[in-house]
């Protein structure tokens, strides 16, 4: 036994931290795209006698880009699962509103905590409804969404609440360069991106969401990994709202629809390279994927093209990606 | 067609319940004032039918009808003479918009949902781009009156959507209808019995896109022309689809099924109007009732009601004896 | 060595059928425990009672003395009991160390320990001789045979008690075959229980220590291996002798030639030659692998042939190939053959709707020729038996009238009453004129079946038999020794 156990734990190349843009991963083509289209926008920006890199330009992208980006990072969670939630944007103007209105009453903290409730008592709606229900996903958010627009409709016609001067500063402050929203995102998609790698239930979502008859057969509990999903997912667009509502200085019933933070939220994850149907893609790929969108709008507003053209853009890159990715698992 | 009853269920319940809220709902005038508003969103379900029954999602309905409508203000702009060319244009770009959905679906293996999606980003961007970012021109009173006017006392929107549902049905019975819906339950099989998938896919989103154009004409008339038209219509054709107990995936409900679960959403929203219930909280409602039509659709039976219907029943899956044995 | 596994009086019943009924079985440590019976025996549900994945209607089950709780799969897995499915049950996303552990990934301070993970799975790789791939290596990449490699390590890891396979070999080329061999025979040196499903006699008489027989869900025999015969087995299976079981062969020579390939080939078949000629059923013979299924896709379009002559002319897609009369029974009713949630109606006339129009008269007509019993248009195939639905997929293709029918395993997952309805069928459809070519991986059906037999190795033509061959011919041909 003692020799055969020596056979080496084999000598894969790729470095582990490398693994989710080596050659291997989904997520590589979203990054060279990234890269080609950054240096084109950098090459963009010199004739125009502008700086890509300026500190105003790239702090101006993250800062757009971090409410879509912590969704996307939630969204990534439901979609690898096998799943999906429609119901994120009227979330997002749901827990503004609570936020804003928490705060005005009860202060900071208690409001954080209220929102994450809410948050988190959706999300787990959404999952009971989903595997308790036997509701496809696309309907079981859409509902559960419409019944949020209900309530949102129904109490509020505009903006209400208020969110103090110390908690609005999570939106535009910044720590040296970088923008506090940013930190956040970033906080958040590394430990979206730490449970998927590293924690059992990141390894069961994958599991449910590649297979979901494998991972019965194999002993997961697989209701329970979809539900807790959700229920990430939901907290993310909970604090989406949260940093929305300190940008905004209130709540407001449409920031979230009005955002398409729902339907874009799902783009942006697909253009990372992460498998609508589930169980094969990650986190970075949607951080490249919410980060391309943004350089693309910047390189939009450089050129000032009409933000209706972002629209058309946007819809041709998206279908070219997946177009794209498709041939490429077709060629393997 | 056993799966389609539950619907036909619910809609004369709700049917019921208007009638008593307001004795005019049994003439003849108000009843058809209500089919008339039904339809744009009835045809609009008749479309989405085709492309769901065959296991694939029309997420760009809702931009199309929005996309049509400003684009036939601006071309007629008042014109008379450009009605009926603009007409034939509408009709035109809504196959040619299925076209492209179905041939980069097929062809491209794009998932339909990004597909779809993407054509929403697409249509919703080039149209304002066009226009400048708000509608201009303005429809002639010959094109208003298909969703305004009518034959007689009958609303065109009436006999429009009757048609509609006749050539549905038909199509439904006919080969091609017989052989998408195979597509939709088991693409492989029907392949390998001689089905051209992609075509027959293809043919489904162009009728979708077609639809879309004749709800954009019929709501053009109706509720004139604005950049909110078609928002949202997607996911109430959907809605729609699937309250008709058709299924998300393929393969399987009845294209009556989804027209009557395109009439339940509007007698609810005319129930909700009737009873005084904010306009706010229709969606809410509108929520739950979706969630709940599904769940006890999909919910299974009990055991006894499980015996009771082994030899058809159709709105569960049983356990497959055939399967479960070596 | 003491007994690990116990199941006492097991019954289970489906809607519409009882599948199960006081079933017992014993397996002791060390022990390779072979459990036969034809299709729809209750094999496969007794195994998925033991996994957790059906719950008996009476019954229990004791694993080393202790009772088992049925609920879920990892209640078994707990218990010690682990299963080999026929249809692999990885991930092919994940790594190979990923799919041992999953659903119990070892786990440090609440972290997933991938080191303990991925040294667990080298030791046991090694610990099987396994070199050729590692922990790391992403299942897609593996081969079918290294991904069952993966699944005896997966079933190792959890120090599985007892061992489930189901129809190990059935996906597996034969030099895998061997490898299997010798892990089976490792789990036993370790003092595992291996319960071994298959109904290849052949590898029984290798590995089994101890067979057991069902019957229409019931337990016929348990006999140790060397007290019983081949001839003993096929009888408790089948319950009666195989002779009368097959209709006469053709009673006038063959007619026509309707379809002759030569050289043909793609990128799984090379160097063919064939003819099949009116009135003869032909039958195609071969190992898992050898090319059974890609040679019948090849001739009807669905994987056409990039070269070689073709008369008709070559199909390049599966409209060429139902245009130039040609039909295909495929091997999977359920995945590529019927669409299972419309009627039958919908079902048999898929082929004529899907081309240039209706043929074949009246559906109840057609029903009746293909003796579905009750011929009930309406009736949604799935609700149908195995046997039934395979009529209803032969209904699909006489509704065009193919002049050559290509059938693959047209007897798979069927009772043996439909069998002899469906054999009896094809040989009426020879009689009529039809060229037939019927892919069996059941020697005794091809031979029963054949006028002649073609024998394919390695993606060629490795001999022609003549009807009535041994099984030992066939065998040595189809092996190359």
């Amino acid at each position: 036994m003692t020799q055969e156990l020596r056979t080496p734990v084999p000598k894969t190349p790729t470095w582990r931290g490398l693994r989710d843009v080596g050659a291997d991963s989904p997520a590589r083509p979203v990054y060279l795209s990234l890269l080609a289209l950054t240096v084109f926008a950098w090459i963009l920006f010199l004739t125009d006698g502008g700086q890509f890199f300026s500190q105003v330009n790239t702090v101006g992208i993250l800062q757009r880009s971090a409410a879509l980006g912590i969704v996307a990072v939630g969204q990534t969670l439901v979609i690898l699962a096998g799943s999906l939630d429609l119901s994120v944007a009227f979330l997002i103007s749901l827990v503004s509103l609570v936020a804003a209105e928490t705060m005005a009453d009860y202060g900071v903290l208690p409001a954080i905590g209220a929102v994450l409730a809410v948050s988190a008592l959706v999300g787990l709606v959404n999952g009971l409804v989903i595997t308790r229900l036997k509701v496809h996903a696309f309907i079981a958010t859409l509902g559960i969404s419409l019944i949020i627009k209900g309530v949102l409709d129904h109490r509020y016609d505009g903006p209400a609440g208020s969110v103090p001067e110390s908690f609005q500063r999570l939106g535009y402050d910044r720590i040296g360069p970088v923008p506090v929203s940013a930190l956040l995102w970033a906080a958040i998609a590394f430990a979206a991106w730490f449970l998927l790698r590293r924690t059992p239930l990141g390894y069961r979502i994958y599991a449910v969401g590649g297979d979901p008859e494998v991972a019965r057969l194999s002993g997961v509990r697989t209701d329970r990994v979809v539900v807790a999903a959700h229920v990430l997912c939901a907290l993310c667009a909970g604090m989406a709202g949260l940093l929305l509502a300190a940008r905004l200085g209130a709540g407001a019933p449409t920031v979230g629809s009005d955002g398409g933070y729902d339907l874009e939220s799902i783009a942006a994850v697909v253009l990372g390279g992460t498998a609508l149907a589930g169980g094969r893609g990650g986190v970075a790929g949607t951080v490249g994927g919410v980060l391309l969108l943004a350089v693309l709008d910047s390189v939009f507003n450089q050129l000032e093209i009409n933000s209706f053209a972002k629209d058309v853009v946007r819809g041709l890159v998206l279908v070219a990606a997946l177009a794209i990715y498709a041939r490429r698992r077709l060629a393997r | 067609m056993r799966r389609t009853l539950p619907i036909f269920g619910v809609l004369a319940v709700l049917l019921v319940a208007i009638a008593v809220a307001n004795p005019y709902f049994l003439e003849l005038p108000g009843f058809l004032a209500f089919v008339k508003r039904a339809a744009p969103l009835a045809i609009l379900a008749a479309g989405q039918y085709f492309v769901i029954v065959s296991g694939e999602f029309d997420l760009s309905v809702g931009s199309l009808v929005t996309a049509e409508v400003v684009i036939a203000a601006r071309l007629i702009d008042g014109d008379p003479g450009a009605t009926w060319p603009v007409i034939a244009l509408l009709l035109v770009l809504g196959a040619l918009i299925g076209l492209v959905n179905g041939a980069v679906t097929t062809l491209l293996r794009v998932p339909s949902f990004i597909t779809t999606l993407g054509m929403m980003l697409i249509l919703a961007g080039a149209v304002f781009l066009w226009t400048g970012g708000a509608p201009r021109g303005a429809l002639t009173e010959e094109f208003r009156t298909f969703g305004r006017g009518g034959l007689g006392p009958v609303p065109w929107s009436v006999l429009i959507l009757l048609a509609v549902v006749t050539a549905v049905v038909l199509l439904m019975r006919a080969d091609f209808g017989r052989t998408l819906v195979a597509t939709g339950d088991n693409p492989g099989a029907a392949a390998l019995s001689g089905v051209r998938v992609p075509r027959a896919k293809t043919i489904a989103f162009v009728l979708s896109g077609l639809s879309a154009a004749v709800c954009a004409i019929l709501l053009g008339g109706f509720a004139g022309v604005s950049a909110q038209v078609g928002q949202g219509l997607e996911f109430q054709a959907i809605t729609a689809v699937v309250l008709g107990g058709v299924v998300l995936g393929g393969g399987r409900g009845s294209v009556v099924a989804a027209i009557a679960g395109a009439f339940t959403l509007e007698a609810l929203f005319t129930l909700l109007n009737l009873y005084g219930i904010s306009g706010a909280l229709e969606s809410a409602v509108q929520g739950v009732i979706l969630i709940a039509a599904i769940a006890l659709g999909s919910l299974t039976l009990p055991a006894w009601a499980a015996r009771a219907r082994t030899t058809n029943a159709t709105t569960h899956t049983t356990p497959d004896p055939t399967h479960a044995k070596g | 060595m003491g007994l690990v596994l116990r199941m006492t009086g097991i019954g289970k019943s489906f809607p519409g059928a009882r599948v199960l009924s006081g079933v017992d079985l014993e397996v002791a440590a060390g022990e390779v425990h072979a459990l036969i019976g034809e299709n729809g025996a209750g094999k496969s549900t007794l195994m998925k009672i033991l996994a957790g994945v059906h719950t008996p209607d009476e019954g229990t089950i004791e694993i080393d003395g202790r009772a088992l709780a049925f609920g879920h799969p990892l209640d078994a897995q707990r218990a010690g009991v682990s299963i080999i499915y026929q249809e692999l049950t990885l991930l092919p996303e994940r790594t190979v160390a990923e799919n041992v552990f999953l659903g119990r990934e070892p786990v440090r301070r609440g972290l997933v320990d991938r080191e303990t993970m991925e040294r667990t799975t080298a030791e046991l790789l090694a610990s099987l001789g396994e070199d050729s791939f590692g922990p790391r290596d992403l299942v897609r990449r593996l081969s079918v045979a290294q991904q069952q490699v993966v699944e005896i390590v997966k079933a190792l890891s959890v120090d599985a008690r007892i061992v489930v396979m189901d129809e190990p070999t059935a996906a597996l080329a034969e030099h895998e075959v061997e490898l299997l061999y010798r892990l089976v025979r490792r789990l036993r040196e370790r003092g595992i229980a291996v319960l071994y499903i298959s109904h290849r006699l052949r590898e029984i008489f290798d590995l089994a220590d101890r067979v057991t027989v069902l019957k229409d869900g019931v337990k016929v025999a348990t006999e140790p291996i060397d007290r019983i015969t081949t001839a003993d087995l096929v009888r408790l299976m089948v319950g009666r002798e195989l002779t009368d079981y097959y209709p006469p062969r053709a009673q006038r020579p063959p007619g026509d030639v309707l379809l002759s390939v030569r050289g043909g080939g793609n990128d799984r078949l090379d160097g063919i030659d064939l003819e099949l000629r009116a009135g003869e059923i032909v039958g195609l013979a071969g190992l898992q692998g050898a090319g059974r299924t890609e040679l019948v896709k090849a001739l009807f379009g669905a994987e056409p042939f990039t070269r070689g002559e073709m008369t008709p002319r070559r199909p390049r897609s599966v409209r060429d190939g139902i245009a130039a009369g040609i039909g295909l029974v495929t091997e999977d009713r359920k995945s590529e053959g019927l669409a299972l949630h419309q009627s039958v109606r919908d079902n048999a006339l898929l082929v004529a709707r899907a081309g240039k129009g209706r043929a074949g008269g009246a559906v109840l007509d057609l029903l009746q020729r293909v003796r579905l019993a009750p011929p009930r248009p309406e009736q949604e195939v799935r609700h149908l038996s195995g046997g039934n639905q395979q009529k209803v997929v032969l209904a699909k293709w006489l509704t065009v009238a193919p002049r050559v029918l290509l059938f693959d395993e047209p007897t798979r997952g069927v009772d043996v009453g439909a069998k002899a309805v469906i054999h009896e069928l094809v040989r009426e459809l020879a009689d009529g004129g039809m060229a037939v070519l019927m892919v069996s991986s059941e020697l005794p059906e091809l031979i029963g079946m054949s006028d002649r037999i073609l024998v394919l190795r390695d993606g060629r033509i490795a001999g022609h038999l003549p009807a009535g061959a041994t099984e030992e011919a066939v065998m040595e041909l189809a092996a190359g020794s």
